[in-house]
């Protein structure tokens, strides 16, 4: 959009919210940028004459006579292959003291990929960690998130995967880091030598939460530029989704929006679909895969903000602390990755989907037997073998300090199932058992 | 003349516009955006103001911006070519759009106009015909499909002529009517309906009949649905209620399938049109993509084109239906058209419901569900429009409005289960809660008994009282203990195991178990119900744990081995001697 020739100045506003302010204004389009006593704001509102604007630093200080101008255009990103090695903020001007990128100037929030040109998923990203290989298995062009309470380590998990992952460029968005949390991601791109493929769009705990929702939009305007333009393999990484909601909630609530669950706006669903819905396959070689972090509030997940994730999202990944084995485990249960069986059995070992399945069941059994131990019920030797299998199973496999392959860990099941079951009671296939049992097959 | 009205406030994709003139309700109308014109419908009227919902972003709309009306309704339309194509909400078909992103303003043509079609003609001169009545047929695919009088045409018309056989496109006028006016009307091969309207055009719509097998057992057996039935799935994230609908699009025994995913993942809907023309109709051996018809409005596209997408969806089973055809409508999901409704009402800050949802969601709902059904055409042959839909309660809670509204127009309900799917027992429908309405039907029963076998309601619900009483036994040994109940607790605890294990649970991953049509089914339950009637005898509750895990460890099995083979016979011998060892 061009600019315009000349920039009215308004100078009174009508009201004011903690995150908006209301003008009489003509001529002003629907979600343009403007400039509101210094600081960056976009309209989310025309009724008539009366525009509304959203300030993202919110409007602490902003008096009713602030000088009010309309830029004519929607937040942009200027992209090029200058973004790589390089940390923003939420406006996308650098906060490294680097220089400003040069480069095509692109709106952000931009339209989505026809689904008919998209590619169906097909490409492996092992990480290392059973508990995603093994049963959750990662594949390009997916969106998935990691459901942990905020005192589980999921930044570090999420800084190993994208350090492990067979990508051309990871892009971190960050909603609401702690500067700590920030200066690690910063230490681990730096130790692992990986500055070049990575960019960071950062907003910490210090800047305005508002400011936060254009965090998801740069990061991913910058990966469809790589992706789309370059047809690289992108992996972007957002955290905290659940910060990201909390400031929609705040604008929608200031715009006296009619709430619906868990006080979130009605449109947090389509909100957070807009953006997940950008990971995508393209016919190209390129692919946005999408890994966040959605932190709960005790491991509740039907709060409103980790339910329509998980309806948006292929799947969730859940971190929790196994008391048996003392460690931080991605759940067998509540953890799943929707697109395994594209590359379970296909890229890995044929046992693999079977395998998993007798595993998770398995440990299903030794939850069932603790019960029984925790009501003070005497426990069959089934029961004994399955707690003993299900505290192996924890620490070898489950357990997110895991780095091994993914014959490794297939490998390790087997070892474990012969070590303390009979192959009938592992429900695998027959031809399977023939095949990859190494031990005594007297079924007891 | 048609309405022009101008822009005066925008929130998101509600747009409120000054009217120049008059005009209805649902009515639409295209705004000018710098040379691009946007879709959208009316959906309220306030004095000289209308509240239009747009199909595209409102981005860089601005007040004083142009509207203009259509003086017609949001269309479908209907013509032979709608088979395998790839259409958005609105049915712009997304294979023939340029760029890889999706461009504001873009429509494109659902039907090709090029593309000629073998007709031949039906009707002669003279015959007197009302709307739907056949005039001819062309063939799509293996389908015979009709081209009718269209739905819009009122009273009798008398065929004045109609084209000799042979290759027209759509646009070719293949028949002549004279109205009761005496006035000529030409009909094409194509023609327009608004999707909001039930289409009509049948003679009467009975109660159903028979049933529709879906090759899944924990339908066909435990709770059928009805060809022209109606049925919901709801269930939590992650319970498996994509892979059962689409096993249900992939098995299911109909002529058409028309699959609206409304706002849900883009990548689902990829998974359909990459695997479908690979996969074969295991009813016609011909290719899945040949009946099936994809509407596809993913969660990153327009809110107001997801409402729109399952009325289309719904208009085009309805057409193949007039023509004698058995279709299948799957919604996926109608849980996030209700949130459309919700964001919407949410924007013309109408007074909420529960949840915030609009307060005539029941009706919409309950609305829609009974264009569903089986008919009688005017020629007497019938037709029929099977619709299964998906719920995703927040939460996995089905105490919230759209599944209790839902509860109250479906006959079906499959509710997933959260343990179930926990623990892996696939599809995880829940076999206590759920049920179909149709079982109790006498026609069905009938139709059961008739063609499954002699007794088969019987068995069925002997099925299900193993399972319920299996769960007490589970429940009282979970509060004694397993030394603390009698042994026969044991066992019917592990029937219960038994029928879940081999009835309910099915691999939707394997080649063989995936698909188990209704004869294998039979097999099956007589088989389990068998061993189910026997008595047992154990010295302990392990033996008995053993013995059963044995058992269903061999049913398994046969389960994995096709039907007959002689792995499925090896297997069963092996059954039949553990029940000689012990049972009677």
């Amino acid at each position: 959009m061009a600019n315009k020739v000349y920039q009215r100045v308004y100078t009174q506003l009508e009201s004011i919210t903690k995150a908006t302010v209301s003008l009489r204004a003509s001529g002003v389009s629907n979600d343009e940028l403007a400039v509101v006593g210094g600081r960056l704001a976009q309209v989310v509102r025309i009724k008539g004459e009366v525009v509304t604007l959203q300030i993202f630093s919110g409007t602490e200080g902003i008096p009713t006579n602030a000088e009010v101008v309309f830029l004519g255009e929607p937040p942009t990103l200027k992209v090029s292959d200058a973004l790589a090695g390089r940390f923003f903020d939420a406006y996308g001007h650098p906060i490294d003291g680097g220089p400003e990128v040069d480069g095509e100037e692109r709106e952000i929030g931009g339209p989505s990929v026809n689904p008919y040109k998209r590619r169906q998923p097909s490409q492996l990203i092992p990480t290392g960690i059973a508990g995603i290989d093994l049963n959750n298995t990662l594949v390009s062009g997916q969106k998935i998130p990691f459901f942990a309470d905020p005192d589980q380590p999921y930044n570090k998990v999420m800084a190993d995967v994208a350090m492990r992952a067979d990508v051309d460029k990871i892009i971190l968005g960050g909603m609401g880091l702690s500067n700590d949390d920030y200066l690690f991601f910063r230490h681990e791109f730096e130790a692992a030598g990986a500055l070049d493929k990575i960019i960071c769009f950062i907003n910490t705990t210090e800047n305005p939460p508002v400011e936060r929702l254009l965090i998801p939009d740069m990061a991913l305007t910058a990966a469809e530029y790589f992706a789309v333009d370059k047809n690289e393999k992108v992996l972007v990484l957002l955290t905290d989704m659940t910060l990201y909601a909390d400031a929609l909630s705040i604008v929608s609530n200031r715009m006296d929006q009619i709430p619906s669950k868990d006080s979130m706006p009605g449109s947090l669903y389509s909100d957070l679909a807009k953006i997940y819905e950008k990971a995508v396959q393209l016919p190209t070689e390129g692919s946005i895969t999408i890994i966040a972090v959605t932190t709960l509030n005790d491991g509740d997940i039907t709060h409103a903000i980790p339910d329509n994730t998980g309806y948006i999202t292929e799947g969730q990944l859940f971190l929790r602390v196994d008391t048996d084995s003392g460690k931080v485990i991605i759940d067998p249960f509540r953890s799943l990755s929707r697109l395994k069986q594209l590359v379970q059995g296909k890229k890995t070992r044929e046992d693999h989907s079977q395998v998993m399945n007798a595993g998770v069941r398995l440990f299903a059994d030794a939850q069932n037997a603790k019960t029984k131990l925790e009501n003070g019920f005497d426990l069959s030797d089934y029961d004994h073998r399955c707690l003993a299998y299900a505290k192996e199973y924890a620490t070898r496999l489950l357990s997110i300090d895991v780095n091994i392959s993914i014959d490794e860990m297939l490998d390790t099941a087997w070892e474990l199932f012969a070590k303390y079951f009979s192959p009938a009671e592992t429900g695998i296939k027959q031809a399977f058992i023939d095949k990859y049992w190494n031990g005594d097959k007297v079924s007891i | 003349m048609l309405t022009k009205g101008k822009v005066t406030g925008i929130v998101s994709n509600l747009v409120t516009v000054l009217l120049e003139g008059p005009v209805g309700e649902n009515e639409l109308c295209f705004i000018n955006l710098g040379g691009v014109r946007m879709m959208a419908e009316v959906i309220k009227v306030n004095g000289r103001y209308a509240q239009v919902q747009v199909f595209e972003s409102t981005r860089g709309l601005s007040v004083g911006d142009s509207v203009e009306f259509e003086g017609r309704m949001l269309e479908a339309t209907l013509g032979p070519g709608l088979l395998s194509s790839v259409y958005d909400g609105l049915q712009n078909d997304l294979r023939t759009m340029e760029g890889v992103f999706l461009k504001r303003g873009e429509y494109t043509d659902p039907l090709d106009h090029e593309k000629l079609w073998h007709f031949t003609p039906i009707a002669k001169p003279g015959d007197k015909v009302v709307a739907a009545d056949w005039l001819g047929g062309v063939e799509e695919g293996w389908l015979p499909h009709k081209i009718m009088v269209p739905f819009s045409f009122k009273g009798e018309f008398t065929v004045k002529q109609v084209k000799e056989e042979g290759e027209y496109n759509i646009d070719t006028v293949i028949a002549v009517l004279v109205n009761e006016e005496g006035d000529d009307v030409p009909v094409t091969m194509s023609q327009k309906w608004p999707v909001k309207i039930a289409v009509k055009g049948y003679k009467e719509k009975p109660r159903p009949d028979r049933i529709m097998e879906t090759g899944v057992r924990v339908i066909d057996t435990f709770n059928p649905i009805a060809e022209g039935g109606t049925g919901f799935i709801p269930g939590p994230f992650g319970c498996g209620k994509t892979v059962l609908q689409h096993a249900i699009a992939k098995q299911g025994d109909a002529d058409v399938i028309v699959m609206a995913a409304c706002g849900e993942r883009a990548n689902e809907v990829v998974e359909i049109f990459t695997e479908f023309p690979e996969l074969i109709d295991p009813h016609t051996g011909r290719h899945l993509m040949e009946r099936t018809t994809i509407i596809c409005n993913t969660s990153n596209m327009p809110v107001a084109a997801r409402e729109a997408s399952v009325y289309t969806a719904m208009t085009i089973c309805e057409y193949y239906r007039a023509m004698g055809l058995k279709c299948l409508l799957l919604a996926d999901s109608t849980s996030r058209w209700a949130q459309a409704l919700r964001e919407m009402s949410n924007r013309m800050e109408e007074l909420p419901g529960a949840d915030a949802f609009p307060v005539d969601l029941s009706a919409i709902i309950s609305n829609f569900y009974s264009r569903a059904g089986m008919v009688i055409l005017n020629n007497g042959q019938r037709g029929a429009v099977t619709f299964i839909g998906t719920v995703s309660p927040a939460g996995g809670n089905l105490k919230e409005p759209v599944t209790e509204s839902t509860k109250k127009a479906a006959r079906c309900f499959y509710a997933l289960e959260q343990n179930r799917a926990d623990q892996k027992r696939y599809p995880a429908v829940n076999p206590i809660d759920s049920y179909s309405k149709y079982l109790e039907y006498p026609e069905i029963q009938q139709y059961l008994e008739e063609t499954v076998e002699r007794g088969w309601v019987d068995k069925v619900l002997r099925a299900k009282n193993i399972i319920r009483r299996g769960k007490e036994s589970a429940e009282q040994i979970n509060i004694l203990g397993d030394d603390g109940v009698p042994m026969s607790y044991h066992i019917l605890f592990w029937k219960s195991e038994l029928v879940d294990f081999i009835i309910l649970q099915q691999d939707g991953f394997d080649p063989v178990d995936s698909l188990c049509p209704m004869e294998r089914q039979r097999y099956m339950l007589d088989l389990v119900l068998d061993i189910c009637g026997k008595e047992f005898d154990f010295a302990d509750f392990e033996k008995c744990r053993d013995y059963f895990k044995n058992i269903i460890n061999l049913l398994r099995q046969m389960n994995y081995s096709t039907f007959g083979s002689d792995d499925f016979s090896a297997y069963e011998s092996q059954v039949k001697k553990l029940l000689e060892e012990n049972g009677k």
